[in-house]
């Protein structure tokens, strides 16, 4: 720095002041902690390099951490003990409660930006104080299944309304000699879908469940409707439709199974267009997507999941150009980027910001569900409790080990724990 | 054993009290310089060890910790997948010890007898002992796989339909424990050629003038000699079984479902799900387990070793 200065103490004092005028010259190195999956980083790095355009004394170090439970512990504990970087990306919902927001994030609320951010996702972001502490990432997503447009029309197929004519369906493929569904235990997260995306159905037919689920009122295994999700994860390895190598398999293999026609049905949320978009660009457009089925009778729509928020630690070093970069993460130009980046996959939760008129085919196969208000968001945006090992109980249940009525009674003990750890009122 | 020698300085005043003389004659040190030792063990050992006796109590979330008594305990008791646990861990450790001690010892036989390339063959049984754990369960996970995996491409070649290794729940576990047998023989055949090796030539002439067969020489001979180097593998390989995870971890995640689960893994997945009290329980039984076991085996062994 160049400046005339006064005197070394006065100097120490405006330093500690700090703030607007001189931080602005300073030489600042932000640290960002964002998930590992190749999107995520995709994201974070054009975010970065436009907010360096326009500030080039700030740059940014971007660190990556795991996904699924491994991503939870290093998250909490960093968090926990005061170790986490100036920002860092990490799920909404029930996941974000559990982070103790109010106690470890700074609120957000004041951020010029935050009043164009979409209300509905606020609320997956709010505290037990009221407060915002996150702006979102990327788009909403639903959870669903894809399946693979060439082999659908090849069969004559329709796109099933209700899980007999999805029953039907995957009979149909398995005759002519294909896989039905593609399933991937390699990576246990994937295990979930069957039971996570039912929740449209579920609520359809019992609307209170969240709340009563939450008030420990109501149980998966007293409760059909909520156990329709494991009984569908038996009959599919009851009657075969599962690939071959199921349990070892991963997430990429289960995008190129349906993307290339290995497979008919891979269910997923629909943040994997986006890795079809960069893994298989060609067969892109071979992929659809419709939501889960339901029973016969009831209303078919879409379960919807909120992709990541940005957070800011409380007790960071650079609080104020922490906030300044994730208000500009939270802009129309930013959400911009992020399209320019990953592509559309689906409804965007900016104002100002608007899909281009060339999406994805699975994104358009999405949108009559948002735009019919045929959604509802998944359990884990409406209750805090979310068992830890529903991966592991499901996988058990699609590999055969367990049946549907043992492991929602199993997945029942794992939610009290967590309730209890929450220390929710009345478990 | 690392706790009885570093125990024993807090164990001198006591003593001192009652036979001062005899025992300030011992030691030509004067007690302070004990204390820099005393320091990091009590900050490093005894601390952590008292504290986390305290947070198996708690309900804690790392910030802050609600006592909530032996909830903790109750809990971790009704997990559903810890019996499973239990059992597993004690396969494990039981199996992967007894194969390391028994491919050990014959591995030691044959590197210390007369052989064409010793040198290279102990260097190759030494090797897997220093690559990465992770790195060899990364690795064992993909020749493992059940369709595209190395393991069963070979056997298809030769008309054998290879089972699912990792993804078979009643095979994970074994599938595990081979290559961690694998992956820890090369220490086991160390020590036991250590304890070969310094087994005079003079027993063996004497029996061999007596008439012993090759057999005999081994079981009369090398067998009961070669027992000090058994107490350290059986130990080792024991405690380091009990207690085993990173490879289960990287191989299975304790998975298909709970099917491979050890304690070690039912705690992490307790520790990931941000249950850090029940975790800590968790590692207190796991403590007490171990203990439980290799107490009374040491006890056993050394017993036995006096009496020799």
């Amino acid at each position: 720095m160049t400046r005339l200065i006064p005197s070394a103490a006065l100097a120490a004092a405006l330093a500690t002041m700090a703030g607007g005028a001189w931080a602005q010259e300073e030489e600042v190195t932000l640290t960002y902690l964002t998930d590992g999956s190749p999107d995520g980083v995709a994201v974070a790095e054009a975010l970065t390099e436009a907010y360096t355009a326009q500030h080039p004394n700030v740059t940014f170090d971007l660190e990556q951490r795991p996904g699924g439970s491994d991503g939870d512990n290093l998250v909490k504990t960093r968090l926990a003990t005061g170790e986490m970087s100036d920002i860092f990306a990490y799920n909404a919902g029930s996941l974000f409660q559990a982070l103790n927001p109010t106690e470890t994030l700074e609120p957000l609320d004041d951020l010029p930006n935050m009043a164009g951010v979409l209300d509905g996702f606020k609320g997956v972001v709010t505290g037990t104080d009221g407060k915002v502490y996150g702006v979102p990432l990327r788009a909403a997503m639903g959870g669903g299944i894809f399946y693979n447009v060439p082999m659908y029309e090849e069969l004559g197929l329709k796109v099933p309304q209700t899980w007999e004519e999805f029953e039907a369906n995957n009979e149909a493929i398995k005759a002519a000699g294909h896989v039905p569904v593609a399933q991937t235990y390699g990576d246990t997260w994937t295990s979930q879908l069957f039971v996570l995306a039912d929740y449209f159905n579920v609520q359809a037919e019992v609307p209170d469940f969240a709340e009563k689920y939450t008030a420990n009122q109501a149980k998966y295994a007293d409760t059909p409707a909520a156990m329709r999700g494991f009984e569908h994860l038996q009959e599919g390895f009851e009657k075969g439709w599962w690939n071959e190598d199921f349990g070892a398999a991963t997430y990429d293999d289960g995008l190129r199974m349906v993307a290339e026609g290995e497979a008919a049905h891979y269910p997923m949320l629909t943040f994997a267009i986006g890795a079809i978009q960069q893994n298989y660009p060609e067969s892109l457009e071979n992929v659809g997507f419709f939501a889960q089925p339901g029973p016969a009778g009831a209303p078919n729509g879409l379960t919807v999941w909120y992709l990541d928020a940005m957070y800011v630690p409380k007790g960071g070093e650079h609080t104020d150009i922490a906030k300044d970069f994730v208000n500009f993460a939270a802009s129309p130009e930013a959400c911009q980027i992020m399209i320019d980046t990953v592509g559309a996959t689906g409804p965007l939760l900016v104002e100002g910001c608007d899909l281009p008129a060339d999406v994805p085919r699975a994104v358009s196969d999405m949108l009559p569900y948002f735009q019919d208000g045929r959604t509802a968001p998944a359990l884990e945006f409406l209750s805090p409790i979310k068992g830890p090992a529903l991966e592991q109980i499901t996988v058990e249940v699609g590999s055969g080990i367990r049946p549907a009525a043992e492991a929602a009674a199993l997945y029942d003990q794992d939610v009290q724990k967590q309730a209890q750890q929450l220390g929710i009122e009345g478990w | 054993m690392a706790a009885d020698v570093s125990l024993s300085p807090d164990a001198r005043p006591k003593a001192r009290a009652g036979a001062a003389p005899r025992r300030r004659r011992r030691s030509p040190y004067p007690t302070w310089f004990f204390l820099p030792a005393a320091i990091v063990y009590g900050a490093l050992f005894v601390v952590p060890t008292l504290a986390s006796l305290w947070f198996s109590l708690t309900r804690w979330t790392l910030s802050e910790a609600e006592f909530i008594g032996l909830d903790n305990f109750r809990q971790f008791f009704r997990e559903p997948f810890l019996v499973q646990g239990v059992i597993n861990t004690l396969i494990y450790g039981g199996l992967t010890s007894a194969l390391k001690t028994v491919l050990g010892l014959l591995l030691a036989v044959l590197l210390t007898g007369n052989i064409l390339f010793r040198g290279t063959l102990r260097t190759l049984v030494f090797f897997p002992v220093l690559v990465s754990t992770i790195g060899v369960g990364f690795a064992f996970e993909a020749m493992m796989h059940p369709t595209k995996g190395a393991i069963n491409v070979a056997l298809d070649a030769i008309g054998i339909d290879g089972p699912g290794w990792l993804t078979n729940p009643s095979l994970a576990l074994l599938s595990v424990a081979l290559v961690d047998v694998w992956k820890g023989v090369g220490l086991a055949a160390v020590i036991y050629m250590a304890g070969l090796v310094s087994i005079p030539a003079d027993y063996y002439e004497a029996a061999r003038i007596d008439g012993a067969t090759r057999w005999q020489l081994f079981w009369r001979v090398t067998v009961p000699l070669v027992r000090p180097a058994t107490v350290t593998v059986v130990t080792l390989s024991l405690i380091s079984g009990l207690r085993y995870f990173e490879l289960i971890w990287a191989m299975t995640g304790g998975g298909p479902g709970f099917s491979s689960d050890v304690i070690a893994s039912v705690i992490y997945k307790q520790y990931q799900a941000g249950f850090y009290g029940l975790a800590t329980a968790g590692n207190v039984i796991l403590f007490v387990l171990i203990a439980l076991i290799v107490l009374p085996l040491t006890w056993w062994f050394n017993r036995r070793e006096v009496d020799l």
